[in-house]
């Protein structure tokens, strides 16, 4: 029998194609759930390659992570508040025989006495952040590159729910171990919660199970955190997966890409190995974050009183904006009407201001698609400087993003640049103001200006620093010509037009259909498209070349075509 | 067990790294309030007047008693270099021998709070539990949670007290220095001071989770969530998006 077996692998080996058990298994699976016109299609699937398209992965990866280490803890943490004391021959010595709850007890014990717990616990804690502040990276990515566009309107405001879900399973997973910091948390929850008029005093009690803090919130809010919200992420990734493999992924613009084509890889084996490759590179650098640095060390700050505060307590990063904002609030507006008491002061930086982001986040695809009234499907990707009015709203929205997280942090601004806490908070509230007009203006001019220098190099090419004499005495720099592959990047994109308004009776006494939001639209587009430059004709590089690009002088008139209002998209 | 092991040398570790600060606290007596005296004329009294009296520029320092006086003039914060917010933390100006000439002196002039003995400040004495239990009650609200400092209002902060040495950690709950309250014995016995010592010494010990990222909370952990993770990681996706053709 071993003799047989022996020779027939000799055989195979000789035929070299797989190897019996792949094959074996592949068959087996393709003769009962059809396998191979499964994988034929998949494996078969272009994907275009920028470093770019990484940043959600990393996020996925982060998550995988996440749900793997949350296993790891869900084993020995105990989710109730129930008083205990910490055993007296524990580890660390700062809270032998504190009374504690016993999610607290049970924290700290892992931390110290569980192998592998504090690494465990860290590795959780830093996929935490870093999940968070990849997705908000790609978001970013998604949003100045144009991505949104249809037909991913959907797909955005998926990865959007995600973002919100797990800014809420961070807050949950942050409050479970029931230390002063994460009850500081919790209590400014429940003011928030608190601060809605009306409702807000039930809700905090339905929330809490009664009176702040209660006994209720861990076991709830570990509910929240290891099923509920993970489940609902879970699903949207998943989602959120089929949808880029169903309208296929967006590509940079380059030779070659149009909207109707993807130019790439293949999925197998190009992106199999450079995706299960990154998952392990996502891992291995959260786990060397794990083991070198700490994260929420609980112990420091002891078991939760709602009595006690302590200097530099903020939550993690994705939640200073909210600390931040309530920081630069001036504490006066609160009023009392009839008995109830209207809590401007909270209500306004934690509900008002945090809802207008995230409204404005959200809602951004479908802003811009009424004011370019744009049905085409779009699959390859804006440059950020060809659509300056959208990268200039981004950075504005971010450099509001940025004051806040300064103001949530303002303390530790104050002490590590010597500053005073009072001038810095000031200096905060008037540039959440002006700071975003400012960016916006400043963006949107260094947009249009990178436009017109794309204009520029693609008419006359690239400086090439040599300068000749001609016989006659004349001085000209030597420009060399872009070659086609980088001009089609610089000409490629399509530039929108104000919307017009029709008349607002035609010729025969009719009213045009279309009713006063009309001209509410047209205004947002006049906002959005009025400054615009106009991309290279085919035309203008024909005049521009019979003028011969290699000896075009200073002076010379560069601007022809520039900025003129007739003539549809230019390809 | 290993960690065991760990604790105990970290206590002897400590303890020897006491020990010195205490033979110097001891040497009060042996103090020359007459040394004192000069140097007091000659560095101290354009501002706080002949014979310590005060003027307009800093107040009389009759009773404020040697532990003040150790206290402000072994961490370098008197004499004073600028018209700052407060006195900023600086190398010393005087040797201790010198610093204890001065307590002397001041102390000669009126009674006050005294200068500790090794025993009162010997970490390995107290309870870092209950220590804790003080702390966050009583100091974590300007001191942060583990003593890395924090905030005031107008460019005042309450210092890090990761290097300050024990016995000037009890002085200045005794003495209540600049912006910060006094603990009398009243309010934070003698043991419970120690306590609090004793606590905060602990926090020195190497973190059990790795580098410390300055003890500073969620805020600098953020911040090197995007320079380590993100930014290592957008590294490699820069170089593996690279690796294409």
């Amino acid at each position: 029998m071993t003799e047989t077996s022996a020779s027939g692998r000799s055989a195979a080996t000789a035929d070299p194609i797989v190897p019996k058990p792949v094959s074996g298994t592949v068959d087996y699976l393709d003769q009962r759930v059809g396998a191979a016109s499964m994988i034929k299609g998949l494996a078969r699937k272009i994907f275009p390659d920028h470093w770019s398209f990484l940043l959600g992965e990393i996020a996925l990866y982060s998550f995988i992570v996440l749900l793997l280490s949350g296993i790891f803890l869900t084993m020995f943490f105990v989710p109730s508040m129930a008083e205990v004391h910490y055993p007296e021959d524990a580890l660390p010595v700062t809270m032998q025989g504190i009374e504690m709850s016993e999610a607290f007890a049970s924290t700290v014990y892992m931390s110290f006495h569980v192998r592998g717990g504090l690494l465990m616990r860290q590795i959780h804690h830093w996929a935490a952040l870093l999940f968070v502040a990849s997705m908000v990276i790609h978001m970013l990515r998604v949003f100045f590159t144009g991505a949104f566009r249809k037909p991913r309107e959907l797909n955005y405001l998926v990865g959007f729910s995600m973002l919100i879900l797990s800014l809420l399973a961070g807050l949950t997973g942050y409050s479970l171990p029931d230390d002063v910091l994460s009850g500081n948390g919790l209590r400014i929850t429940d003011g928030v919660v608190k601060s809605i008029p009306i409702i807000g005093s039930y809700m905090s009690y339905m929330v809490f199970g009664g009176e702040f803090p209660g006994t209720d919130v861990i076991p709830r809010m570990f509910t929240l955190h290891i099923l509920l919200i993970p489940g609902l992420i879970l699903a949207l990734v998943a989602l959120h997966l089929f949808l880029v493999f169903w309208q296929k992924h967006t590509q940079y613009p380059g030779p070659g890409r149009t909207d109707k084509n993807v130019v790439g890889y293949p999925l197998f084996p190009v992106y199999m190995a450079k995706a299960g490759g990154f998952f392990f590179i996502v891992f291995g650098v959260l786990a060397l974050m794990g083991g070198i640095m700490s994260i929420n060390a609980v112990w420091n700050y002891g078991p939760f009183d709602p009595a006690l505060v302590s200097a530099g307590a903020q939550p993690d990063w994705y939640m200073l904006f909210l600390e931040g904002s309530l920081r630069l609030m001036p504490g006066q507006p609160e009023f009392v009407i009839l008995g109830w008491t209207l809590s401007l002061n909270v209500l306004i930086p934690a509900v008002v201001l945090p809802g207008l982001l995230f409204t404005f986040l959200g809602a951004y695809p479908f802003i811009e698609r009424a004011v370019t009234k744009d049905m085409g499907e779009h699959h390859v990707l804006d440059r950020p400087r060809n659509t300056a009015t959208r990268t200039s709203l981004g950075a504005a929205f971010l450099s509001v993003f940025i004051v806040l997280l300064i103001a949530g942090s303002n303390d530790l601004v104050a002490t590590h640049f010597g500053l005073s806490l009072n001038a810095i908070t000031w200096a905060l509230r008037v540039l959440i103001f002006v700071l975003p007009v400012v960016v916006f203006i400043i963006t949107k001019r260094i947009c249009l200006a990178l436009q017109r220098k794309d204009r520029e190099v693609v008419l006359h090419g690239h400086e090439t620093g040599q300068v000749r004499r001609t016989a006659d005495g004349k001085f000209y720099e030597v420009h060399q010509p872009l070659d086609e592959y980088e001009r089609w990047i610089k000409v490629g994109h399509h530039v929108y037009r104000p919307l017009q308004l029709a008349a607002r009776e035609d010729a025969n006494g009719v009213r045009r259909p279309g009713g006063h939001l009309d001209n509410l639209r047209t205004s947002f587009s006049r906002f959005f498209y009025e400054d615009r430059v106009e991309p290279v004709t085919p035309t203008e590089i024909a005049a521009a070349h019979g003028n011969g690009h290699a000896e075009i002088t200073e002076g010379e008139p560069t601007h022809a075509g520039e900025l003129t209002s007739t003539g549809g998209t230019s390809r | 067990m290993l960690l065991l092991a760990f604790a105990l040398v970290l206590v002897g570790g400590v303890y020897t790294a006491v020990t010195p600060t205490t033979a110097q606290a001891d040497s009060l007596a042996s103090a020359d309030p007459a040394k004192g005296a000069d140097l007091f004329r000659t560095n101290c009294s354009t501002c706080h007047g002949t014979g310590a009296v005060g003027s307009d520029l800093a107040p009389s320092l009759i009773g404020v008693g040697a532990a003040s006086v150790h206290f402000q003039v072994t961490t370098g914060r008197m004499p004073m270099q600028a018209n700052a917010p407060q006195a900023e933390e600086k190398p010393p100006q005087f040797s201790e021998a010198e610093a204890l000439d001065m307590a002397a002196y001041i102390a000669s002039l009126g009674p006050g709070p005294e200068i500790p003995t090794a025993e009162q400040v010997d970490p390995a004495l107290g309870s870092p539990a209950n220590g804790m239990l003080l702390f966050r009650t009583n100091c974590a609200m300007c001191h942060n949670a583990v003593g890395a400092g924090g905030a005031l209002s107008e460019g005042k902060y309450a210092p890090s007290l990761m290097d300050s040495t024990p016995t000037v950690i009890y002085e200045a709950m005794l003495t209540g220095p600049q912006s910060m309250p006094g603990f009398n014995d009243a309010i934070l016995s003698p043991e419970e001071k120690r306590d609090v010592i004793a606590f905060l010494i602990e926090q020195r010990e190497p973190q059990p989770g790795g580098l410390s990222l300055g003890s500073l909370g969620p805020v600098s952990e953020g911040l090197w969530v995007f320079v380590v993770g993100l930014g290592v990681l957008i590294g490699f996706s820069v170089w593996i998006g690279s690796r294409s053709s």
